[in-house]
């Protein structure tokens, strides 16, 4: 159970910064390297403004989130932009930004772990079916859900949200429909940056200390969500993650440290063997 | 940069099609390679100073050291440019095939006590087998996708050697090389001088493979691959197999790479494993130019310079006397390193390569 509930949390943890990055590529088709910059910014803006402004934990975390969504949304408006159409320059300038940003965190901030604020109620633990559960579990899985809907909501009930469906399907023909899909941009990096910046929040809360390195290592398990789940859809990346986070729990727990990544790439191969779109892609 | 730069009325951006060369060109083609080659072969005799370039006099260990290692990675950076930018494949990976050759030579030699000449047979073996099997699972899928897998697989082998499987890789701290396992010539400080004709001996044979294949048949279809595959598939070639073609040369390549590194360190670290790794491939690439004959080893040279010697400018009396807000920054290689490929990016998307053939073109 506790297993369960772990692997749960970590595929949470694995869908809070994937749902960005897929809907990013999904639309605009740039893989964001600069992802991982998005959460470390969430991760260490929750943390500057805990220890600096003597913020309680939800408004820190807002503050994070504040933080994360106005880079993401930066970052679109005067680096991405300009590269409209050649997506490898974009990839490139995600790159870039990845070594730079993180690079300046540990300027700012030193490369050692700092140990992040955790509030008392998550750092207690709960009997689920006689297993003893800690807190934080419960609140990855929680914010999960809560930005699985959101987005869902968005995505179904919202005009921009029809807009952005559209773009993923076929962004010429929207283009050509006469809607700028440009604004639709900016909104999917500003959604993903706020995922992101709450996965970061949240990865201190669960790991118990904030590195500028933690969005690289975190970003490559969202990565291969992304692609197992299918690129552009939010659905199939929940699913994925959890697939993930629940496999990688329950190999590194019966076999040895390091079969758990190994048995997630081995998934990968196979999804990709099978159904190169992924998951919820159309089948090939 | 390109050999062609001096000859007045030639093409110099396009020369993917084999036309007759002039005498003079095709003396250049050869002269200069040749020529930088021998210069660089007879530096460890220089006793130059160069106080804010290198940290010693040009035949001192320290520099020699620093020279290998911007050898040794220019010519890994040219084995990437095979992948990415002369057939189109991006990879995530290669640094899983530089720790592959590392790893294998210094675990054979340090922990199963095999001799030298085994050993790298042993690497030479890896090194063509392991790409093969994975190649042919990763090129299943094109794009991105294959991107991922690539990014995966290495993250997987990143996670092995960290996680110490039967104590062999050394975990974390990597592992050193034994000290008598290789031969005398090749260890200690005052041998450096041949730690770096080494170098320069594998960045020669990277070169003149990559020159060999680039011009045969394989390489024009590379180059086909990555303007159009689709068509390269409806003319009948199976272009799977160019790509694999492409994807175990760089990898063996690069496995060679690696082993010539761990006789420059002296040992493995779990540092060229990571995927950060890959990634400064990557930089060098695009900074040098994709896709042309100097760029990706100009970009390798330059981006490990900068690597080396920012560090201690970041400690340098310049910088000290800058306020907090500029000295941070400036104090992390890779913040500075990622701006200039930022810039590079958009300013000069052909890289380092294109300037020669860009200055000419606005003088004119």
């Amino acid at each position: 159970m506790l297993l369960a509930l772990t692997g749960l949390g970590l595929g949470a943890l694995y869908f809070l910064i994937a749902s960005g990055l897929s809907l990013i590529f999904g639309l605009a088709d740039v893989l964001n390297f600069a992802h991982g910059l998005f959460l470390a910014v969430g991760a260490y803006g929750t943390w500057w403004s805990s220890a600096h402004l003597g913020l309680g934990f939800v408004p820190a975390v807002v503050f994070g989130v504040v933080a994360g969504t106005a880079t993401a949304v930066l970052v679109e408006m005067l680096l991405i932009r300009p590269l409209y159409r050649r997506t490898i320059e974009q990839v490139l300038v995600t790159v870039g930004l990845s070594l730079a940003g993180v690079a300046l965190l540990q300027a700012g901030f030193g490369a050692d772990p700092l140990t992040f604020p955790r509030p008392e109620w998550a750092t207690g633990t709960t009997r689920v079916l006689g297993a003893i559960v800690p807190n934080d579990r419960f609140l990855l899985i929680g914010a999960a859900v809560v930005v699985l809907v959101a987005i869902q909501v968005f995505l179904r009930r919202t005009r921009f949200g029809l807009i952005v469906r559209a773009g993923v399907e076929d962004r010429t023909m929207v283009t050509a429909l006469g809607i700028n899909v440009r604004t639709a941009f900016t909104l999917v990096f500003a959604i993903g940056g706020a995922a992101a910046a709450l996965a970061g929040a949240l990865a201190g809360v669960y790991f118990g200390n904030v590195s500028p390195g933690q969005g690289t290592s975190l970003l490559i398990f969202a990565f291969i969500v992304v692609v197992i789940g299918g690129m552009g859809s939010v659905t199939g990346s929940a699913v994925a993650a959890v697939l993930v986070g629940l496999v990688q729990q329950f190999t590194s727990f019966y076999a040895a440290a390091g079969v758990g990544e190994a048995s997630v790439v081995l998934l990968l191969a196979v999804v990709l063997l099978a159904r190169p779109g992924g998951l919820a892609g159309r089948s090939a | 940069m390109t050999t062609t730069a001096d000859v007045p009325g030639t093409v110099t951006v396009d020369d993917i099609r084999p036309r007759p060369a002039s005498p003079r060109t095709r003396w250049l083609r050869r002269g200069v390679p040749l020529a930088a080659v021998a210069v660089l072969a007879v530096l460890p005799f220089s006793t130059v100073n160069l106080p804010a370039l290198l940290p010693g006099p040009v035949n001192s260990p320290g520099s020699l050291q620093l020279l290998a290692i911007c050898l040794v990675f220019a010519g890994l950076a040219a084995t990437y440019d095979l992948l990415f930018g002369r057939t189109g494949l991006l990879s995530f990976g290669h640094a899983l095939y530089v720790a592959l050759g590392s790893y294998t030579v210094n675990i054979a030699v340090t922990k199963l006590d095999l001799a030298l000449p085994a050993a790298l047979l042993l690497a030479v073996l890896v090194g063509l087998v392991v790409p093969a099997l994975l190649g042919a699972v990763a090129l299943r899928v094109n794009g991105i996708a294959f991107a991922m897998v690539t990014l995966a697989t290495a993250q997987v082998g990143s996670i092995l050697v960290m996680s110490d499987p039967g104590r062999l890789t050394g975990g974390e701290e990597g592992l050193p090389l034994a000290p008598g396992a290789i031969p005398g010539f090749l260890s200690g400080v005052a041998n450096t001088a041949n730690l770096y004709w080494l170098a320069l001996g594998y960045v020669v044979v990277v070169l003149a493979v990559i020159a060999w294949v680039v011009e045969s048949e394989p390489g024009r279809v590379w180059q086909a691959i990555r303007e159009n595959e689709r068509r390269v598939s409806v003319l009948g070639l199976p272009s799977y197999r160019f790509r694999l073609l492409s994807f175990v040369v760089a990898s063996f390549l690069a496995t060679l790479g690696g082993v010539v590194h761990l006789f420059l360190v002296g040992g493995s670290s779990p540092q060229i494993t990571t995927s950060n790794f890959t990634l400064a491939f990557l930089v060098m690439v695009v900074l040098g130019g994709t896709g042309s004959r100097w760029g990706a080893m100009l970009g390798g040279v330059l981006y490990t310079y900068l690597d080396h010697r920012l560090a201690a400018l970041g400690t340098s009396d310049a910088v000290a006397g800058l306020p907090e807000v500029l000295r941070a920054p400036l104090s992390e290689p890779l913040f500075v390193l990622g701006v200039l490929f930022i810039v590079m990016v958009y300013f000069l998307p052909g890289g380092l390569a294109s300037l020669a053939t860009r200055l000419r073109g606005s003088s004119k």
